[in-house]
């Protein structure tokens, strides 16, 4: 039975009492005690920094060289916190109530207060920290707002918010390595968990420069291991993003949360052709001030600049008059598609809406000017003015989008299309954050649990900071506080000596293949199954195809791939295969999670399941869980539901107009 | 936008480990379009030596977004090639015209070794940082973010400074190879800003230390640095971190 341990009494008071109520380790024991971090995103290196400040011996896991490379890093528009600076109606039950309606109700309430009552005191945290959040005249910060809300509660800075955040946590997190209490380990890739006794006891993980398996031992191990995009090929994750850490974690007992709940960002630069290796966002606060349109004849071949206002369609501001621009993600999304099926999308391609800046640009020009009294300005004067406040705000994207398209989106329209972007499933936790596996805990995107079916802009971040700042502290004490007589189990254990040779042996099978085909296009053809059948949008067939073809993949890549090199060297050949072998089989779980789930919510959009006017339709008499699925063999899971209760946001219809 | 796709010769260093001595290989390479990145270039080409039985050739990436500071490649003797203030995963191939020769090398510094091919050892600037490039506070222990207002443009200057994405070019410009760049913007970042201050003396003097230690050079002001820094850190930061350090001097020389 799945007990997801949320605690009694009222919704806003169950964090203030657990936190009053929860075991401590003494000092002394803390010491004693080692934890393994894996991931040095912005959940992991938080988490790391505040466990190794209070006394536990950390050691700490990422891929990249050095720990302030994490995907986290490329986050560009910022964090939410209910701080209310603009005194524009924000309050922690409205940063909540925003976030469980922007899930579209399939998160939990409890999970989902407890973020919102600590957003406040991750600002105050990254502030001391020395981050450089952007800031008013006066001196005090400033704040823009993000789709699915209506008050401005994100602070930012320029577009590089994920990289000021994670700068921050890196260096407290470099703090604890010089003041002992971290060990950092990059370039390490966790390849298992090992289980003693029932708990999660250490990891097997190979060295990427040497290319050699090595054993650690913990008390616990967290899993901060970021979200699983790439399995689609294209998404705007980084190249090395993967979800074989939790993958893992599954495989070993940890069930998986609604693995198909997948958000399709609208606003990323389109594909240009088959080389394409990723996917570039352009931040979702270019919304704030950019107006999305499309022609309103069919297949227009126009340049944007000649095709006259009366002829464009804003048809955000059309169809959702109350939010316009700023519908959640999944809403643009699909009436971006929607758009772009119907023929009037726009580029070579077709498969792209404008995002544009021209009455942004004239705005803040009339405004700047006003401010610096200039009278009688010519037109020129204006948008010369515009440009330089667009500049300073989104600088860095349009700087991006130039470098890429070779366009100057300060006098063109951009082009965009929405992409993968972030995975709002993962491993399934209770409110202290520990998976079925005791012992094992997954913290940021790598667990399912605050954003339901559709993640709000700016909460990805509050999360990781949230659950590596102010949650595992606590919650982890009351796991530890039973740990304390349990001495440091040496690697020569039984058990680490069996889970390397698991490892090892998988690693010479897949380099002893030696086929014909490269990981990459192997990646590929997965990729493709996915965008296809398990994509925007999905129906019953469609997945039941996808499973097959999936299944077909795995034989396939079993017996064709190709990998180069050598096992003990450094070899990212190597390290992609080990990656992309576990995403296949995930992409399995993702398509049959997608099947059993015949209800349209958030992200997760079943064409058979759509209101009359092309919204998606929940169904909650039967479907108000969260799907977690237990690993029972090749092809084979088991669903476990955990029912959602909403005691305080009553479902309704989500609605934006 | 016009398009276009050429064939070019690459000459790029191949290099087995951190004890094979190393060579330069040339490969030729065909359609490949203006529009690709040039890492994406590096992909296809990876492609036709794993169909060829060869090895890929290592380079180090991940964001491809000129964020995370991963991408590190010396190309016809400039680092992150021919694009101001551009990484190299965001340099595009209409940089370059058909029938072209590319020389591609990895970071060359004595502090940066290299692992494989493309791929060099940056731990050292790890390093640098936990000699003192934080503030020291302990989670839990913050005021009020908006208790201390700072000053528009000290907090603008600052966040300049902290859009250092830690790549390394800076060093494998310097005829020096100097890391003072690196350095100084961590330490400008920190100074401007009332929370850094308490540390400022210590930061400066520890940090500095600590790269000499690594084997970095010494800065003669040469502005190479500045030239090639994808994210355009003035090298202002450098003479801020000189009064700091010679400030930071005198006041301990006085105790
Ligand atoms: C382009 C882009 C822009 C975004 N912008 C925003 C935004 O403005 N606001 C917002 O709130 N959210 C944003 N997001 C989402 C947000 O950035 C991520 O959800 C968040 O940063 C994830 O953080 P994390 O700590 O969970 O994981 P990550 O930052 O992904 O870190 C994962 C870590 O795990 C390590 N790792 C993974 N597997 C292994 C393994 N097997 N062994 C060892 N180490 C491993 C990696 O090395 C890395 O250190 C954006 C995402 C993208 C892609
Ligand atoms: S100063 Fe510039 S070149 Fe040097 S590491 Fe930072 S971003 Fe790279
Ligand atoms: S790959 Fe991240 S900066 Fe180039």
């Amino acid at each position: 039975m799945l007990n997801s341990k949320i605690p009694d009494g009222r919704l806003s008071q169950k964090w203030e009492e657990y936190k009053g109520h929860v075991q401590l380790v003494n000092p002394a024991n803390k010491r004693k005690l080692e934890i393994i971090v894996i991931g040095t995103g912005l959940a992991g290196a938080s988490a790391a920094a505040s466990l190794g400040e209070m006394g536990y011996q950390v050691k700490a896991f990422c891929f990249q060289d050095s720990p302030r490379r994490a995907h986290s890093i490329a986050a560009q528009g910022g964090i939410n916190a209910a701080k209310n600076y603009q005194n524009d109606g924000d309050s922690v039950f409205r940063l909540f109530y925003d976030t469980v309606k922007g899930g579209d109700y399939r998160a939990r309430e409890a999970n989902v207060h407890r973020l919102a009552e600590v957003s406040a005191s991750i600002i105050d945290q990254c502030v001391a920290q020395g981050v450089p959040f952007a800031r008013e005249y006066g001196g005090l910060l400033s704040n823009r707002s993000f789709g699915g809300t209506q008050v401005q509660r994100t602070f930012y800075a320029a577009g590089q918010t994920g990289q000021q955040l994670l700068i921050g946590a890196y260096q407290a997190l470099e703090r604890q390595v010089a003041l002992g209490s971290v060990t950092m380990y990059s370039r390490h890739e966790m390849l298992d968990i090992v289980k003693i006794d029932g708990k999660a006891r250490g990891i097997i993980a190979r060295n990427l420069i040497t290319g050699k398996l090595e054993r650690y031992f913990g008390h616990a191990v967290l899993l901060c291991s970021g979200g699983y995009g790439n399995v689609f090929y294209l998404s705007t994750n980084a190249m090395g993003s993967n979800v074989t850490a939790i993958w893992k974690a599954h495989k070993l007992g940890a069930y998986f949360g609604n693995p198909c709940f997948t958000q399709i960002h609208p606003t990323c630069i389109p594909v240009s052709g088959d080389h394409q290796s990723k996917l570039t966002l352009m931040s979702e606060s270019l919304r704030n001030d950019g107006r999305i349109w499309v022609p309103k004849k069919q297949n227009d071949t126009r340049r944007p600049n000649e095709i006259p206002e009366d002829e464009r369609d804003y048809y955000l501001e059309r169809r959702y008059p109350a939010f316009g621009n700023l519908v959640p993600r999944d809403v643009a999304s699909r009436a971006a598609k929607e758009r772009c099926d119907a023929g009037f999308g726009v580029g070579t391609s077709r498969q792209a809406v404008y995002l544009d800046y021209a009455a942004a640009i004239e705005r803040y020009g009339k405004i700047e000017c006003n401010k610096l009294g200039i009278d009688n300005v010519s037109a020129e004067n204006i948008m010369h003015h515009g440009k330089e406040v667009v500049k300073e705000k989104y600088g860095n994207l349009f700087d991006m989008y130039e470098k890429i398209t070779g366009e100057n989106p300060y006098d063109i329209p951009m082009r965009i299309y929405p992409a993968v972007h972030y995975t709002m499933g993962g491993l399934w936790v209770d409110y202290d954050l520990m998976t079925t596996v005791p012992g094992l805990y997954a913290l940021g995107e790598a667990n399912f649990s605050d954003h339901g079916a559709n993640r709000l802009g700016a909460s990805a971040l509050m999360q990781g900071l949230a659950d590596g700042y102010f949650v595992i502290p606590y919650t982890l004490g009351s796991f530890l506080a039973n740990e304390i007589r349990t001495a440091a189990i040496p690697t020569d254990h039984p058990a680490f000596i069996e889970a390397e040779k698991l490892v090892n042996d998988r690693i010479h099978q897949l380099k002893n293949i030696n086929g014909n085909q490269s990981v990459e296009s192997l990646h590929k053809k997965l990729g493709k199954i996915m965008w296809d059948k398990c994509g925007m949008e999905r129906n019953a067939e469609g997945l039941k195809q996808a499973i097959n073809e999936i299944q077909q993949l795995k034989k396939e890549f079993w017996s064709d791939v190709r990998i180069p090199g050598d096992i003990e060297e450094f070899n990212p050949e190597l390290d992609k295969a080990n990656r992309v072998a576990d995403f296949i089989e995930l992409g399995e779980l993702m398509c049959i999670d997608a099947l059993q789930r015949n209800e349209s919510c958030g992200g997760h959009f079943r064409e058979e399941m759509q209101t009359p006017e092309g919204e998606a339709l929940r169904d909650d008499a039967n479907f108000q869980y969260v799907a977690a699925w237990e690993f029972k063999g090749e092809h084979e899971w088991q669903v476990h539901k955990e029912e959602l209760i909403f005691e305080v946001a009553k479902p309704t219809q989500r609605s934006y107009k | 936008m016009e398009h276009y796709s050429m064939n070019l010769t690459l000459q790029i260093w191949r290099q087995k480990n951190s004890l094979d001595k190393g060579d330069f290989e040339t490969y030729e390479i065909k359609d490949i379009s203006s529009e690709m990145s040039f890492l994406e270039m590096i992909d296809v080409l990876n492609e036709k030596l794993i169909n060829e039985g060869k090895d890929a050739i290592a380079f180090d990436h991940d964001c491809r977004e000129g964020i995370c500071g991963a991408c590190s490649m010396h190309i016809n003797g400039r680092p992150h090639g021919p694009w101001h203030a551009t990484t190299v995963c965001q340099l595009h191939m209409r940089a370059f015209k058909n029938g072209e020769t590319i020389v591609v090398e990895p970071w060359r510094s004595k502090a940066f070794p290299v692992i494989k091919d493309l791929v060099v050892d940056r731990s050292s600037f790890d390093r640098i940082i936990q000699a003192g490039g934080y503030i020291s506070v302990n989670t839990g222990n913050a005021v009020d973010a908006n208790a201390i207002p700072i000053n528009k443009d000290n907090a603008d200057d600052s966040f300049a400074a902290a859009s250092c994405i830690g790549c390394g070019a800076c060093v494998a410009a310097c005829k020096n190879s100097s890391a003072m760049l690196f350095l100084a913007a961590k330490v400008s970042h920190l100074a401007l800003l009332p929370q850094g201050k308490p540390e400022r003396k210590a930061r400066a003097l520890n940090m500095v230390a600590q790269m000499d230690k690594e084997g970095f050079g010494s800065c003669t002001f040469t502005g190479a640095c500045e030239a090639v820094c994808p994210k355009e850190i003035s090298i202002t930061n450098i003479s801020r971190l000189n009064k700091e350090y010679f400030g930071a001097g005198l006041s301990i020389d006085k105790q």
